[in-house]
């Protein structure tokens, strides 16, 4: 058995590092710059010296004695011949010399109003920070006149100013870090408290380093290069420059070599610890590698997306999944995912031997790795991993016992987490159940593509394993799919039928006839077990098919997406047909109103259902989307060019009026608007107009026009843009401006106002575009691709910020919905406490209950 | 009747305020206490099913509503709604500036709502005209430069004169107030201005030329267009730019129900929480006009958490996350270095309340099923 150590962190304190500490934590001091002996072995006293951790495996550490990977690493220190100030803490310093005496060291502000000066204080550092807080007992110093004189020695002051980068300066001499640091430690940590600084966890005078930690190898480790030559991290190099400058630094003082050079070696060793801690400091040349590019340092190693915090703390990666592309298949259940067998002998679902599984387990292990179902590895009790192969399989079998581990194979019916990004809600990621299946992608219901906003051009889909009875319990419970049903967003159903069930169903429930034997061949295509909904007779229509599958005491009215009624009474269609507005996703409470009576079970088989029937129907009677299904007749076609040719006409009129200037000026604009607003609005007319001839002239019973009627796909502008008329192509909110020489084109006169200059488009996509035509159509092409790229950036930020701000917002036990801090942000959630996804979109449908009562 | 009351009593704690007044409203005339009492009961029982559990992270799944659609939103700036509408910053450019807290927005816009008789029409477009922050280039016709005299020319016009009721000698009046140095003689429909005598120079007077048209002269500060608009039976007034104090000192203005899309403002003139009502209300606006469906507890909880504070602060890392009580969750989104650093110096302790830290930490975050604990006594 593996020993769990369960210990919970309950508190982070954060502080500074006394030089006190530092040489505490240090398992070693750093003397020379030295890496490797020429046999290759770290130097003793060098940066890569044994005692600070082990990189190579193999190799013991010197001070902890483990091996690699189990040595975390240790720290070291090297002695500085000169204080060097810590270019982090150098606007604390600043503040600090401005605001203290330089004699005492008292703050300026006399005894008798520290007291008042702090409650200010506390209140700004609440409401601000503390960079606004020491901004603000600059203030109250001067606005108190002591900026000149201590209130409390009387001592004369002279102005410290901050050459930049770190550079301190009095009365433009030069104030040495040395002095500095004196200053500093004259602060007595009452004042300090003045500040915002609690003396405990940081004394100013440490922020000018006499000491400096040397981080252990093991993060920053070296790397070995395929020639055999080692290559060393970027901090090793920078350190490497440290203890070489602060060598060069002690050995001339020891020489008393003159003060300019020592001088200008302190200024280097301040230079290269600056750049140690951060290398993007404003003033300063970045520290290079031999190629130029700069040195990554610590502070670059901790911020931005790629840095310790986001990229490894707040992320982490994961073991137990898998990615591949995804494709449709509308024979597996709605909380299925179809998973290619490589992938199921690859994963692995850990099963503890019990008395009652032995002998099942047993038969994993005899199959192996190449066979499926088998295992891959063994956990013995004692927490080794074993590696089934032909060789350890007799032996493993032999020792197998209630304690063991067996890593056994998928197998239908376990749990996964199905992920596709972006992850931009939580029906991004939910639970399916594997179901093995031959061939090479994942599989899924196409009705789930809507909450991963999946199509199959190409994506690719992640699975996870949960590991422990913990995860796959809460992956279960919370996460499966018919779980996830109702969005939380608007409290409608998100997973719904799609496209093909749609219009199946549309063409089921509109009046066929079908025969009872095809009937029943339907229903139990869709899964139907239960045929008992179906009366005996000859003939059923197709509202009775479907009936079948409604619960028998199930009652409904409502719409469809035409705004005819639909009503259910006991399970049967009395009127109406089924549509988008009560199958598709995110519209009508059909969905809704089975999820919530009957539950996440029946909802789940109830909408595979509806799924596979409108398949079953459409592969019954044949559907398919014909070119000649958009054909315009003789007559629509004429009408529509009398309706464009009107357009023209009165935009014509239009200009002519505004050349005159007799046109009438809408309220609130100018001339010019006015023209622009008219024209386009009578083009759009134009545009619609045509829209409505070619809806009442296509072929009714075509394909494509079902396709458009049921709401599946398509609607009656696209069939219009086909046929009549593409129509006006607006760009930046109104119609294509000129360029630079009074006009859009070269084939167009210069100053032309008419529809066909300015972006109108008068064919249709089946006839084709004229040059032009294709030319203004290109330009709002572009610029909504524009759109898009510039988009997704700037929503993202807004979304992580959102997230960021309200990630530990949530419900109390009391009902109040607080922060972290326990601060209320609302005394009972949305006003009423109720959950969206819980309830008709956040109301309680009082009305009805009404009814039910009576 | 009485049945009635006794019972929305009886539930006054139990159910939502919103609830009981929809069950007042939709009750039948005539009903049985019996009946009745069942209907409470039902109420009460579908409410405590669909009440949002302890635990709940209702704030992730509030971004997540807002966030989600803003991937499907349209930057195009500028909309037309109708043929007499104003063009507004709608989409997402105009949820970022809610969210973000700018002080200053894009387009401000007011929708000035006026009392009994106006709100029927009576002198709109005058009221509408009136309002207009008018400058005083508006009032010339043209301008001129005598270079020999060093006098400037001004033709005044006298529709504008007229429209607004305005004398010639009461605008002499205002810009001599708020011009000085330089004097002013009308002849005819000519204003001739003459500078003082110690600026002679054409340079300066070019200068002056450009700067007197500036000069505020009649109308609410701010107020750029104005646009009398008819929505349902009544009239209101629709402007460009926005100046809600001094609208409201207009006595035509119903100042219960006359808005302005600016925040801040709001939060200035009527407190915070009329500005968190305009969030509400905007953000709200923005989601409907793209067509997209979000659920208005979504939007009123970011604006509860924007206002949370007496004062509205951004969703950024000035606003919000800066009010964040641990240290690790405000370094792990901006400016990480920084926070480390302060709080070193503060000593701060970060009490792993919250979510991001836990994970950090590899520990089970407080919320949802991480949140309940279990008490039990070791022997």
């Amino acid at each position: 058995m593996d020993e769990h150590v369960h210990k919970k962190v309950e508190i982070i304190e954060f502080g500074m590092m006394s030089p006190k500490f530092i040489k505490e934590l240090a398992s070693a001091k750093i003397v020379t710059p030295e890496l490797y002996d020429k046999e290759g072995y770290p130097v003793d006293g060098g940066l890569m010296d044994v005692r600070l951790g082990v990189i190579d495996p193999g190799l013991k550490c010197k001070t902890c004695g483990s091996k690699l990977k189990e040595c975390i690493g240790h720290f070291g220190y090297i002695e500085l011949a000169r204080p060097i100030i810590h270019i982090k803490f150098i606007s604390v310093i600043l503040d600090l010399l401005r605001c203290s005496c330089k004699q005492c060291g008292r703050v300026l502000i006399p005894d008798d109003k520290i007291k008042k000066a702090m409650n200010v204080l506390e209140k700004i550092s609440l409401n601000f920070g503390v960079t606004e807080r020491r901004g603000q007992v600059k203030e109250i110093i001067t606005s108190l006149k002591t900026v000149s004189k201590c209130p409390h020695c009387n001592a004369k002051q002279s102005k410290v100013t901050l050459e930049k980068p770190s550079t301190f300066l009095e009365d433009e001499k030069r104030l040495s870090p040395i002095e500095v640091r004196a200053r500093l430690e004259r602060i007595s940590d009452s004042d300090l408290k003045i500040f915002g600084i609690r003396p405990d966890s940081m004394r100013p005078e440490w922020a000018v380093l006499t000491v400096l930690p040397i981080p252990p190898v093991t993060m920053r480790p070296s790397i070995t290069l395929e020639s055999g030559e080692r290559s060393e991290d970027d901090l090793t190099h920078k350190l490497g420059d440290i203890v070489r400058i602060n060598q060069r630094l002690f050995e001339n003082i020891n020489a008393g070599a003159p003060e300019i050079i020592i001088e200008d070696l302190w200024d280097l060793l301040q230079y290269h610890i600056t750049t140690f801690f951060d290398n993007e400091i404003a003033q300063l040349p970045p520290a290079r590698h031999r190629s130029g590019q700069p040195l990554k340092t610590i502070s670059a190693r901790i911020s931005s997306k790629e840095g310790r915090i986001r990229h490894n703390l707040a992320g982490k990666r994961t073991n137990f999944s898998a990615r591949t592309v995804i494709s449709p298949d509308p024979r597996l259940n709605i909380n299925e995912v179809g998973v290619p067998k490589v992938i199921a002998m690859k994963l692995t679902v850990p099963e503890r031997v019990t008395e009652w599984n032995l002998k099942f387990l047993k038969q994993f292990i005899q199959n192996g790795p190449k066979e499926y179902p088998g295992s891959n590895y063994v956990i013995r009790p004692d927490g080794r991993r074993k590696r089934i192969t032909d060789e350890t399989k007799e032996q493993l079998l032999e020792e197998l016992e209630p304690g063991f581990i067996v890593e056994r194979h998928l197998m239908d019916g376990d749990i996964s987490i199905f992920n596709r990004q972006p992850s931009l809600h939580r029906m991004s990621m939910m639970c399916h159940r594997i179901r093995v299946l031959p061939g090479l992608t994942l599989r899924l219901n196409p009705a789930v593509c809507a909450p991963y906003n999946a199509d199959f051009d190409g994506d690719e889909m992640n699975l996870h394993i949960p590991q422990t009875e913990e995860a796959r319990a809460e992956a279960e419970i919370l996460m499966e799919v018919q779980t996830q049903i109702i969005s939380p967003r608007y409290g409608l159903s998100i997973i719904a039928c799609k496209q093909d069930s749609i219009s199946g169903n549309y063409v089921l429930t509109r009046n066929v006839d079908i025969p009872h034997s095809e009937a029943i061949d339907l229903l139990s295509y869709a899964g139907a077990t239960d045929f008992s909904g179906l009366a005996k007779k000859e003939k059923h229509s197709g509202k009775e098919i479907f009936s079948a599958l409604l619960p028998k005491d199930f009652n409904f009215i409502g719409k469809t997406k035409s705004g005819d009624p639909v009503i259910i009474k006991n399970g049967t269609i009395i009127e109406g047909y089924m549509d988008s507005a009560n199958l598709g996703e995110g519209s009508g409470l059909l969905l809704r109103n089975l999820h919530k009576q009957y539950g996440e079970k029946a909802i789940i088989e109830l909408l595979g259902n509806f799924n596979r029937l409108g398949i079953a129907a459409l592969l019954k009677y044949g559907f398919s989307s014909l070119i000649n299904d958009t054909d315009l007749s003789e007559t629509a076609r004429k009408e529509v060019d009398t309706v464009l040719s009107d357009a023209m006409k009165k935009v014509e009129k239009y200009i002519k009026e505004f050349e005159k200037g007799t046109l009438e000026l809408l309220p609130g604009r100018s001339l010019v608007e006015t023209l622009e607003v008219r024209i386009l609005e009578s083009l759009n007319k134009a545009r619609n107009e045509s829209g409505e001839i070619v809806a009442q002239n296509a072929p009714q019973g075509s394909d494509t026009m079902t396709m458009v009627k049921s709401g599946a796909r398509g609607n009656l502008i696209n069939l219009a843009q086909i046929s009549a008329c593409v129509g006006q192509q607006a760009l930046r909110g109104g119609r294509i401006a000129t360029g630079f020489k009074e006009r859009t084109l070269s084939c167009f006169k210069k100053g032309d106002l008419g529809s066909a200059a300015r972006g109108f488009i008068v064919n249709g996509f089946k006839s084709g575009l004229k040059p032009h035509e294709l030319f203004f159509m290109a330009m709002t092409g572009r610029d909504s691709m524009m759109d898009t790229a510039l988009r997704t950036p700037k929503s993202g930020y807004l979304y992580r910020r959102l997230a960021n701000a309200l990630q530990d917002v949530k419900i109390e036990y009391d009902f109040t919905v607080r922060d972290s801090a326990k601060r209320i942000i609302q005394f009972s959630y949305g006003e009423d406490g109720m959950d969206v996804s819980k309830s008709e979109g956040g109301t309680i449908n009082v009305k009805k209950i009404i009814e039910l009562t009576e | 009747m009485a049945d009635v009351k006794k019972l929305l009593k009886e539930y006054e704690h139990k159910l939502p305020p919103s609830i009981l007044l929809d069950l007042e409203k939709s009750l039948p005339e005539k009903i049985t206490p019996a009946r009745l009492k069942k209907i409470f009961e039902r109420v009460y029982q579908e409410y405590i099913t669909s009440v949002a559990e302890p635990g709940e992270a209702v704030g992730l799944v509030c971004a997540e509503s807002i966030g989600e659609p803003g991937t499907q939103m349209t930057l195009n700036t500028f909309h037309f709604a109708g043929v007499s509408e104003m063009n507004v910053t709608t989409g997402l450019p105009r949820l970022i500036e809610i969210l973000d807290g700018r002080k200053e927005i894009s387009t401000e816009m007011m929708e000035i709502y006026l009392n009994d008789p106006f709100n029927k029409g009576k002198d709109i477009k005058k009221i509408a005209e009136s309002l207009k922050e008018t400058k005083f280039d508006e009032f010339i016709s043209e301008a001129s430069i005598d270079i020999a005299q060093l006098t400037m020319e001004i033709k005044l016009d006298s529709r504008k004169l007229e429209a607004l009721n305005f004398e010639p000698e009461k605008l002499i009046k205002i810009l001599q107030k708020s011009v000085k140095a330089c004097s002013f003689k009308l002849e005819g429909d000519k204003l001739i201005v003459k500078m003082s005598e110690k600026d002679e120079n054409i340079n300066d007077l070019y200068k002056f030329k450009e700067k007197i048209k500036l000069v505020y002269v009649h109308g609410i500060k701010g107020i750029r267009q104005v646009l009398p608009v008819k929505r349902g039976e009544e009239y209101l007034i629709v402007t460009l730019g926005s100046n809600l104090k001094d609208v409201f000192k207009l006595e035509v203005v119903d100042t219960t129900r006359t808005r302005t899309n600016n925040i801040f403002e709001t939060n200035k003139v009527l407190g915070i929480e009329a500005a968190r009502a305009i969030i509400i209300d905007e953000l709200y606006k923005v989601i409907q006009a793209q067509g997209l469906n979000v659920d208005i507890r979504h939007i009123m909880l970011v604006a509860d958490t924007m206002c949370m504070g007496g004062k509205v602060s951004g969703i950024n890392r000035y606003g919000i996350v800066k009010d964040k009580s641990s240290v690790l969750a405000r370094a792990s989104f901006e400016t990480p270095i920084r926070h480390i650093m302060d709080s070193a110096m503060m000593g701060d302790r970060d009490k792993l309340s919250s979510v991001i830290e836990n994970v950090m930490l590899n520990q089970v975050v407080p919320v949802g099923t991480g949140l309940p604990g279990l008490v039990t006594k070791v022997k």
